[in-house]
């Protein structure tokens, strides 16, 4: 690789055209609602309307004509009854206990979407009620628990010249993907007519294709899963489609036709994951410098009813909760706890928002206390190359927390002239973060991902599970391609990923994919390399691809995740290199409030990152901007009400995200410290740039007006109350 | 019932409390106007009817009678808004692209050279949860400013 090092790059770090783009501007993308099948019918979910309790009986309605209906139960499905992912606890659909509202039961299908609607009202479910959990705060069930412990914290503390504490909220983000969760199901599958086909939306073919494995109990053969134009997915799409799928596939198998189930927005908010609440409460011992010597978190997360991710979850949360600073003794604990709330699942960033909105809060406060300014605080505790984090990793690879410190304040100040004088109160907050890409520990080499090229007479197709699902996952992984093989970016070809043709990547989640996949990407690519031979130019490939496919009749170069030799983790002690990499960034957020509504708005963000490579700096550009204003809306206006286990504003005009008009002007930064381990440099991006706005911004309240929230979203409410 | 979409007129039997939406999409096979949440909030259905930007989520059928619709399939009849396509896709502006058909249709609605301001305000009512925005005014600035 050190060759490619020195000659200058042609594909990677140019702006070329995404690959599905001309789809997208055209109308001609097809998303899986605009998909149609002969003889498809549509499909629907009966879901429970109380939080806890007991089936007694589930009733159709003896009145109403059920003649074209198509009706599943739990006593249809011919495998497990368990949605695979990381403990079997959670039931495709209930048999007799009720564990949270909106829980599937039962499934309808019609080929009138009308009827199918009146169906469902004539489905009564009786239940023996039991008193629900509800609040996470006083929950008792704890499904996970985790402690990461390196130093001596009482040590620590006692060197402390002050000890300061502080308590954290953050509430349900949903994820708000524009395209709702879809499935097609169709009977039969590569030739097996008791197969399974799934086609829709989702972020990884993969868990679906684990998913149906066990509900239909089915080799993998005889299950194959589509990928459709993706709407959004935000990890809102990396669970949840695995139920919406086998709902449909049981349906589609019971009615021996394809069906397709949409979720309507209301459905989609009231059923589907969100993002986890949490409570983290710091202790943090300070020195009158400054300087940290010990950091102590508590942290509570929602988990709802079921495990889904929440394991994993708390994991990130976990290591990045001390936010990027450093500290000779440490102690994170941190539980998650049962609800009879929606499972919680997976969503950008993972559970570091959370934390590092904890820290980056608290961080202020410290200074505060302290009296020393919060960039100087900061400064003197930022992690330097060659510190070690609170699993035990040695930061060998570049740090650049001050970098982007430094890049970002003389941004800020660039890029937006100050406003003129309002009558409004005005602050400017900051906010500093870290961020690991792929997956935690020992994650990489558990998932063994594989993924690959095919040579094509006129150039090479990708052969990769992964997803597109607005990020550009396909134009940045065709460019590593070509980069590798110094051929026109042209000349690689993508294709929908379909299990039947593509091996598995692993799931497009945890900002893993340019960094592992494309690393994958790279050495098929050097090994195609070696089979062609060298070629000069493009025709010259193109000779001799020719020749070798005349020769061996396919060429398919198929690679598997190495990790690399350096990175050591273990489990039982939670000590080792989390991540192989971690992506460095600083947020500054100008916040105006209204003195007579409360109403706080960011007027202006800059957020600078550094994320090794900027394999297309207007797709990472872009994922930056988008992950900043969804963490804009999450501390200022994405609140989930929930009453009685249940999402009470389940639709868009009472869930408010950011229009044009909330969103300030955001000012990006792309920082490259190349780590010498990702594909051309390249560290993860999709997630880090949610992890500061939100402290960034409350933050910046508190510069404005005074008022101190430790709880978010910052609504009108909340400031109010604090200012009194 | 007679409809003109992108120029081109249609006969179809709907009933016409039929949403238009669902009369583009399923009717005429026009699929490239999308739902994303049916009542009116997030733009992804938008159209223009009579040069006007609207939601077709919430407009019966039988109300676009005798007027002329247009959709993301007859953008690019017209120079001026296959500019607009151009510029979408060479930004960056469309990301999942699920919010783009919407998006760009209520562009096609500003005013001419529109200011920042103006394309704010304009595209207020298409939400995107993709691009945090900044791309799709580039976008609409190196197209019609
Ligand atoms: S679908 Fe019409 S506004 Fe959302
Ligand atoms: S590009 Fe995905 S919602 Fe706008």
């Amino acid at each position: 690789m050190s060759k490619v090092k020195n000659r200058r790059l042609k594909v990677v770090g140019k702006r070329v055209p995404r690959t599905e783009g001309a789809d997208k501007v055209t109308g001609r993308a097809r998303y899986i609602d605009d998909m149609q099948f002969d003889h498809m019918i549509y499909g629907a979910t009966v879901r429970t309307t109380i939080p806890r309790g007991r089936i007694v009986s589930v009733e159709r309605d003896t009145a109403f004509d059920w003649s074209g209906f198509t009706w599943v139960d739990h006593r249809d499905i011919p495998g497990k009854n368990i949605v695979a992912m990381i403990v079997e606890d959670q039931p495709f659909l209930a048999v007799d206990r009720v564990e949270h509202q909106t829980e599937p039961v039962a499934l309808l299908a019609h080929a009138d979407r009308a009827r199918l609607a009146e169906g469902l009202k004539a489905v009564r479910i009786t239940y023996q009620e039991e008193p629900p959990v509800l609040d996470f705060e006083t929950a008792t069930e704890v499904l996970k628990e985790l402690s990461i412990a390196r130093g001596d914290l009482a040590a620590g503390l006692a060197l402390a010249d002050k000890i300061i504490e502080g308590t954290y909220r953050t509430g349900h983000q949903e994820q708000l993907y524009i395209e709702t969760n879809g499935m097609i199901a169709l009977p039969g599958a590569n030739g097996f007519p008791e197969g399974v086909t799934a086609y829709g939306s989702m972020q990884c073919p993969y868990y679906v294709v684990k998913a149906l494995e066990k509900l239909f109990r089915l080799d993998r053969e005889r299950i194959r899963v589509v990928q459709t134009t993706t709407g959004g997915g935000f990890g809102g799409k990396e669970e949840y489609p695995s139920i919406v799928a086998g709902h449909a596939c049981l349906l589609a198998r019971k009615a021996g036709v394809p069906v397709k189930m949409i979720y309507e927005r209301h459905e989609d908010l009231i059923a589907t994951t969100k993002r986890h609440p949490s409570i983290i409460t710091w202790r943090a011992g300070v020195k009158s410098d400054g300087t940290l010597t010990a950091i102590d978190i508590d942290m509570r997360l929602d988990g709802g009813a079921y495990m889904t991710l929440s394991p994993v979850v708390l994991s990130r949360a976990a290591i990045h909760a001390t936010g990027p600073y450093r500290t000779p003794s440490v102690r994170i604990r941190g539980r998650v706890m049962k609800t009879n709330t929606p499972p919680n699942g997976a969503f950008r960033g993972f559970g570091a928002p959370q934390s590092q909105f904890a820290a980056e809060v608290h961080m202020d406060r410290i200074a505060e206390v302290m009296g020393i300014d919060p960039i100087e605080l900061r400064r003197r505790n930022l992690f330097q190359t060659g510190d070690t984090t609170a699993t035990g990793q040695v930061l060998h690879d570049r740090v650049s927390a001050d970098e982007v410190l430094d890049k970002a304040l003389a941004k800020h100040r660039v890029a937006h002239r100050r406003s003129k004088k309002t009558k409004k109160l005005a602050g400017t907050g900051i906010a500093m973060f870290f961020h690991g890409s792929g997956f935690t520990g020992g994650g990489e080499v558990r998932l063994a991902s594989r993924a690959g090229v095919e040579l094509l007479p006129d150039g090479v197709r990708l052969l990769v599970g992964s997803t597109e699902i607005g990020q550009g996952t396909r134009t940045m992984l065709a460019q590593i391609v070509a980069e590798s093989l110094e051929l026109p970016y042209a000349f690689v070809k993508t294709i929908d990923p379909d299990t039947a043709q593509v091996p598995d990547s692993g799931p497009t989640v945890a900002s893993r994919t340019c960094m592992i996949v494309g690393t994958i990407l790279q050495r098929a690519s050097a090994k195609l390399r070696i089979e062609l031979g060298p070629y000069k130019s493009g025709d010259d490939f193109k000779k001799r691809a020719k020749a070798l496919l005349k020769k061996r009749g396919t060429v398919v170069i198929i690679d598997q995740y190495e990790k690399p030799g350096e990175i050591e983790w273990n489990d039982e002690t939670y000590q080792g290199d989390a991540y192989g990499a971690y992506a460095w960034g600083c947020n500054l957020a100008d916040v105006e409030i209204d003195p007579l509504t409360y109403e706080a708005r960011c007027t202006a963000f800059t957020s600078v990152i550094d994320i090794g490579r900027a394999i297309h700096p207007l797709l990472a550009e872009g994922q930056i901007e988008g992950g900043t204003l969804q963490g804009i809306g999450w501390a200022l206006f994405e609140d989930v009400v929930m009453k009685n286990g249940v999402m009470q504003n389940a639709n868009l005009t009472n869930y408010i995200i950011p229009t044009t008009l909330d969103a300030p002007h955001i000012a990006v930064e792309i920082v490259e410290n190349p780590y010498p381990n990702g594909p051309f440099g390249a560290k993860g991006v999709g997630e880090c740039p949610i992890d500061g706005p939100a402290a960034a911004i409350v933050n910046a309240i508190r510069d404005a007006s005074g008022a101190r929230l430790d709880a978010i979203p910052a609504t009108p409410e909340r400031i109010m109350k604090v200012l009194g | 019932m007679k409809l003109t979409v992108n120029g081109q007129a249609h006969a179809i039997s709907a009933a016409p409390g039929k949403r238009l939406l669902d009369t583009l999409r399923e009717d005429l096979k026009l699929t490239g106007t999308k739902e994303g949440c049916g009542e009116g909030e997030c733009g992804a259905c938008t159209v223009l009817i009579d040069g006007e930007a609207v939601n077709s989520c919430l407009v019966p059928t039988c109300q676009a009678e005798g007027t002329k619709i247009l959709t993301v399939e007859g953008l690019a009849q017209n120079p001026r808004w296959r500019k607009l396509q151009k510029a979408f896709l060479e930004c960056n502006a469309a990301q999942c692209g699920i919010c783009t058909p919407g998006m760009m249709l209520s562009a096609c609605a500003l005013p001419p050279q529109p200011t920042l301001q103006q394309i704010r305000v304009g595209l207020a009512g298409n939400l995107c949860r993709c691009t945090g925005y900044v791309k799709i005014y580039d976008a609409v600035k190196k197209a019609l400013g």
